[in-house]
């Protein structure tokens, strides 16, 4: 599973990282989980609040940290 | 439905029950109420818990409200208005719709690329961060709800007057190039299924992500004000930020843009230093200066325009806040 959080580097976008990070850990899934940075990139998602997520190329989350209920059933899928 | 209910009428027992319960705490201690030491102790011992329990309030509701207008919702209702009605709009839709300043760079270019008049995403972009309800809150539990409206009031001016006059300079060719040539897209949105429930949720999860991280800054407001308020003599502040210092408006403006705090934090100090005869257009214009001029924002808008067109945002806005000062210490 391809999972990227958007984000320009605000405490918000790092809580998320980490939280899907340790949600996949427990869960025993296994993701390949990048961070994008440059606004550019995240433009090209067509999100406008940060942090936002996608899954596979598709945006699933956007403005404010995922609850943990949230992204186990992300990964669940 | 009944849970809400249960929990409004607990939250409205305990508020009233916090003066006599701070006295009471107050008393308990071997300091004389009416010593420097008593008064700044009942200041915060009464204040925090009312500040926090308006604010939890407040916050929560307004999650509850900010889920029926996301970023995405409010720039569908921007996106193809022409400018002046709708400087109006986008100054309003800031008060509710939700914001965090490190979303300022994806947003603004959202509403650049969908149409949004450039003027008009100012306008947003200066309303956002300083009106919104951790500010009127903090006011209103401090100083009252005269000074809230007006605050209201003013901070709603400030942003459609400085938006509206940033669109009449057509400063479109001072965004970066990237910017520009940005594919547009249209703004259309797709809202999903919400229900009550996920309007409480999402009330529940304001209240951890905002209360959760404005309190430290609020304890120490009011720490630093209960210091203000027990030992600073009376009329202190009246010598420099009074009313007949007619340089202590555009200096608290200057003062105001390096420093980088929320709303939450500068309120409480400067709710003492209002108690101790500094003016209240100074102190207002001192506020919105470090609320909406910060110097951190400015170098992330650096990434979507440039030099010219940052700076004259900061000098419109400046300009506005100045005014906003001068004419409510000659008014009040």
């Amino acid at each position: 599973m391809d999972i990227k959080v958007l984000g320009t580097g605000c405490a918000n976008c790092k809580n998320t990282l980490a939280l899907i990070d340790q949600v996949a850990r427990d869960k025993g899934v296994a993701v390949a989980l990048t961070k994008v940075e440059d606004i550019k990139d995240i433009m090209a998602y067509g999100v406008m609040s940060t942090p936002a997520v996608v899954i596979n190329g598709k945006v699933v989350h956007a403005g404010g940290v995922p609850s943990r209920e949230k992204i186990a059933q992300w990964l669940m899928v | 439905m009944a849970f809400l209910a249960v929990a409004i009428i607990a939250w409205l027992a305990l508020y009233n029950l916090l003066n006599p319960a701070a006295e009471a705490l107050v008393a308990t201690l071997p300091i004389d109420r009416n010593s420097h030491l008593g008064g700044a102790l009942q200041f915060f011992f009464y204040d925090t818990p009312k500040v926090l329990m308006l604010l939890t309030g407040v916050v929560f509701v307004m999650g509850m409200i900010n889920s029926y207008f996301t970023p995405e919702r409010t720039r569908a209702l921007l996106a193809g208005r022409s400018e002046g009605a709708a400087n109006v709009m986008a100054a309003t839709l800031g008060i509710v719709t939700p914001f965090c300043s490190c979303s300022a760079v994806p947003l603004f270019i959202g509403f650049v690329q969908a149409g949004v008049p450039l003027g008009v995403t100012f306008s947003f972009l200066i309303s956002a961060p300083m009106v919104n309800e951790v500010a009127l809150t903090l006011l209103f539990g401090l100083f009252g709800w005269k000074v809230a409206l007006l605050y209201l009031g003013l901070g709603l001016s400030v942003a459609i007057v400085a938006g509206w006059t940033i669109g009449r300079l057509k400063m479109e060719a001072h965004l970066e190039d990237w910017v520009r040539d940005m594919p547009k897209m249209s703004a259309g949105f797709d809202a999903g299924q919400v229900t009550l429930a996920d309007r409480v949720e999402a009330g529940f999860a304001a209240v951890r992500q905002i209360v959760g991280k404005v309190w430290p800054y609020i304890l120490a407001g009011i720490a630093i004000g209960a210091v203000i308020h027990g030992y600073v003599p009376q009329d202190f502040m009246a010598s420099f930020m009074g009313r007949e210092a007619w340089w202590s408006v555009p200096l608290a403006v200057l003062l105001g843009v390096p420093m980088y705090t929320n709303a939450a934090g500068i309120i409480p100090i400067v709710q003492a230093l209002l108690v101790k005869g500094a003016a209240l257009g100074t102190v207002l214009a001192f506020m919105m200066s470090v609320i909406a001029l910060s110097l951190p924002e400015m170098i992330i808008l650096r990434k979507v325009l440039k030099v010219r067109l940052i700076a004259t945002f900061a000098a419109v806005v400046a300009c506005g806040i100045l005014l906003v000062g001068f004419v409510f210490n000659a008014v009040l």
